[in-house]
């Protein structure tokens, strides 16, 4: 089989994995060696494809085969599928010729799990110590970590990568044991402690040692498969923040479960993949990390899934009428950011321009704030938005109308998605 | 007295209309580097370009405010219509009230300028992604056809990151080209350049690449507006995922060649769009 049939399929059997960034290095050049990974902190996308998602890494499998049969998985043993493996040097290869060419920012490394996890990670430490000190690529590499790796391999793995991730994929115990019987909760959640511990003692030591090796220097994340299993946004996002407090995780993922197979307990064939549920999960998730809100604020048990009219933050607001409107010129940053509309930039712009004198709305808009979902929830100088008037209803309309055009299209028949699917 | 001041271009050349117009006591109407043919009613006077005049400027406006003086270089480089006028004005206005200003974004004077570097900025890390290199003889080449002057900020990007390889990197709407060898690299003008096409085995890297970017797409997931509000179309033109076919063909193979020694003209025609919609109108 030729590199361009191997890539195809390995390719093709990667894409479902959410993750690609290349965020978090600071590796500058060396000499003698290929690349750095300090485009800029936030990262650098190469490209878009068709699907609207960034492509910053050369994604692909090491190999399909598989002994693992999760039911969820386009790569299980069970699905008559074509499988690949790619040598060490063909993988090496393409990387460093793409690295060249400006087509991508480094390698994402993944594994169908080949003979035993073990043996897998062997394989991918020998494919990355190839491309690491053979031909000397400086770039970023994203590995995975495959639960029920022992731990002297993950340690070995980790100062090969930038970026080290464990994939939890369903969100509760009870979906791993219906779904993906040959993974435990516990051998996923070891080697995800295992690299945090040895991230933080990678840090105390460079403080001592100017040189001394750096281990998953960008952190490690994870992802989480929304739609299917019948898991609520209040749940998944509790995980979420239960993964960012005490795994220290630099991001959680949400993949849109596409349905891959026809099986009694996943959702239907036909079923479209719930990209609005992921879209709301991914804007909540930025909440927690940025702007001091927390889960049970969000939802609660009441309340277990997000509004599909409007964002988290929208619909945190208009349930918290009685704390606004918000006096810009005087309102702390945390309160600033509390206002719809208003995001860490534009916040950070009214708290340098109030201090040149006093702020009116004219210059709201000047400073970066959506003004059409803000309009309702602030004041400056005493004043709102000239001639808006409104009443609790009429702000749910507006801000409906205000997000409408930014979601995907085919929302209308989504919706229905939001009923979690007829299992039983 | 109304008086537009004709330098020729650089931004020593700005920065020695600035003195000038202090030294003379007037304020200038508008600005003519004798690209666009600017044609007016009003005088106009040739200002020399003096490298002192224009450091002492630097120099004050520096001492004012550091952020200021990365806010006129990158401020010069971009496309924002009438940019002399605008940073003439930021310039007068830090003089005048000193560098209070600068904090608040939504001042009139500052924001369009603010605005346009952002764009240059955006721009610039857009590029770091978007820009594709070709292998030729151990070279590697690109091309690029973007609004602002990105060649000198982006230069440092690629200058760092490939420290030891041989690039140039050509920029279609200013006809400007960078080129690096190991420790050194320039930027000059460049009327005219049309990439060769491939060898066998850049060729094939590039069918790798294709390949690569139509597969990682979820069919399910299908969303061209995403795509386009991310990657705009206009940068599509030079990136290899979208070429025509021939861009895949090697030099070589029957099918492609007009001729073994004719300087390209193949390649070029691989680009959808070819009469390079964004270059001649620039601004928006």
């Amino acid at each position: 089989m030729d590199v361009l049939e191997k890539l195809t399929i390995l390719t093709d059997a990667a894409k479902y994995d959410a993750a690609c960034t290349s965020s978090g290095g600071s590796r500058t050049a060396k000499a003698g060696m290929i690349g750095n990974t300090s485009t800029s902190t936030a990262g650098c996308c190469h490209t878009f494809s068709a699907d609207g998602r960034c492509v910053t890494l050369l994604k692909v499998l090491l190999t399909n085969r598989c002994i693992y049969d999760c039911k969820y998985c386009v790569n299980r043993r069970s699905n008559e599928t074509r499988r690949a493996a790619f040598t060490p040097e063909e993988l090496a290869d393409l990387t460093i010729s793409f690295y060249r060419r400006n087509y991508i920012e480094g390698l994402f490394l993944s594994s169908g799990v080949f003979r035993s996890p073990d043996y897998t990670t062997e394989l991918m430490i020998r494919a990355l110590s190839l491309l690491r000190e053979t031909h000397r690529f400086n770039g970023y590499i994203h590995a995975k970590a495959i639960p029920g790796t022992s731990p002297e391999l993950v340690e070995r793995l980790g100062f090969l990568a930038d970026r080290l991730s464990v994939n939890i994929e369903l969100p509760s115990e009870a979906g791993l044991k219906t779904l993906a019987p040959d993974k435990t909760k516990g051998a996923i959640l070891a080697p995800m402690r295992q690299i945090q511990t040895r991230n933080r003692q990678s840090r105390e030591e460079l403080v001592k040692f100017r040189h001394a090796p750096r281990f998953a220097p960008a952190g490690q994340s994870t992802q989480l498969i929304v739609g299917a299993t019948r898991d609520t946004d209040f749940r998944i996002l509790r995980l979420t923040q239960g993964l960012y407090d005490r795994y220290g995780l630099k991001r959680v993922f949400y993949s849109a479960y596409v349905p891959v197979v026809e099986h009694a307990l996943l959702p239907a064939r036909d079923v479209k993949p719930p990209l609005l549920r992921e879209h709301r999960l991914y804007q909540a998730d930025w909440l927690l990390r940025f702007y001091g809100f927390r889960a049970e604020e969000l939802l609660d048990e009441g309340n277990q899934d997000f509004d599909p009219r409007v964002d988290p933050k929208c619909s945190w607001a208009l349930a918290h009428l009685d704390a606004f409107p918000v006096e810009v010129n005087t309102a702390a940053y945390e309160t600033l950011l509390r206002i719809p509309g208003v995001g860490l930039t534009s916040a950070r712009r009214i708290l340098s321009a109030r201090r040149v004198g006093p702020l009116h709305i004219d210059n709201l808009r000047r400073l970066g704030v959506v003004m059409k979902r803000a309009q309702y929830f602030l004041t400056a100088s005493g004043k709102m938005a000239e001639g808006l008037r409104f009443t609790p209803d009429s702000v749910l309309r507006g801000l409906v109308a205000a997000e409408r055009p930014l979601l995907p299209r085919q929302e209308g028949v989504q919706l229905s998605l939001f009923d979690p699917p007829g299992t039983a | 007295m109304e008086v537009i001041y004709r330098y020729d271009g650089s931004f020593d050349g700005f920065l020695s209309c600035v003195f000038d117009s202090y030294a003379q006591r007037e304020i200038p109407a508008g600005f003519d580097s004798g690209e666009d043919g600017v044609f007016s009613l009003f005088d106009s006077r040739t200002v020399p370009t003096d490298p002192g005049h224009a450091a002492r400027v630097l120099r004050k406006v520096t001492a004012l405010s550091p952020e200021a003086a990365v806010l006129l270089r990158r401020g010069f480089l971009t496309c924002l219509p009438e940019k002399e006028l605008c940073l003439f004005r930021l310039t007068a206005k830090l003089l005048r009230e000193g560098p209070g200003f600068l904090r608040d974004r939504s001042d009139e004077t500052l924001c369009p300028v603010v605005k346009a570097v952002q764009h240059l900025n955006g721009e610039v890390h857009l590029l770091k992604g978007f820009v594709r290199f070709s292998e030729l003889g151990g070279v590697l080449g690109g091309e690029i056809e973007p609004k602002n002057r990105v060649l000198p900020v982006l230069g440092g990007h690629f200058c760092a990151r490939f420290h030891n390889e041989r690039f140039f990197l050509y920029d279609r709407t200013h006809r400007e080209a960078l080129f690096h060898v190991p420790g050194r690299s320039v930027i000059r003008p460049l009327a005219d350049f049309q990439m060769a096409p491939p060898d066998e085995a850049e060729a094939r890297y590039r069918l790798l690449w294709k390949r690569f970017y139509d597969t990682i797409a979820i069919k399910e997931r299908e969303n061209p507006r995403l795509r386009m509000t991310h990657m705009p179309k206009r940068y599509w033109g030079t990136m290899t995922e979208f070429q025509g076919e021939d861009w895949f063909r090697p030099r070589s193979s029957p099918a492609g060649v007009s001729g073994p020694g004719a300087p390209a003209g193949i390649s070029a025609p691989g680009t959808p769009p070819p009469p390079s919609p964004s270059a001649p109108g620039s601004g928006p």
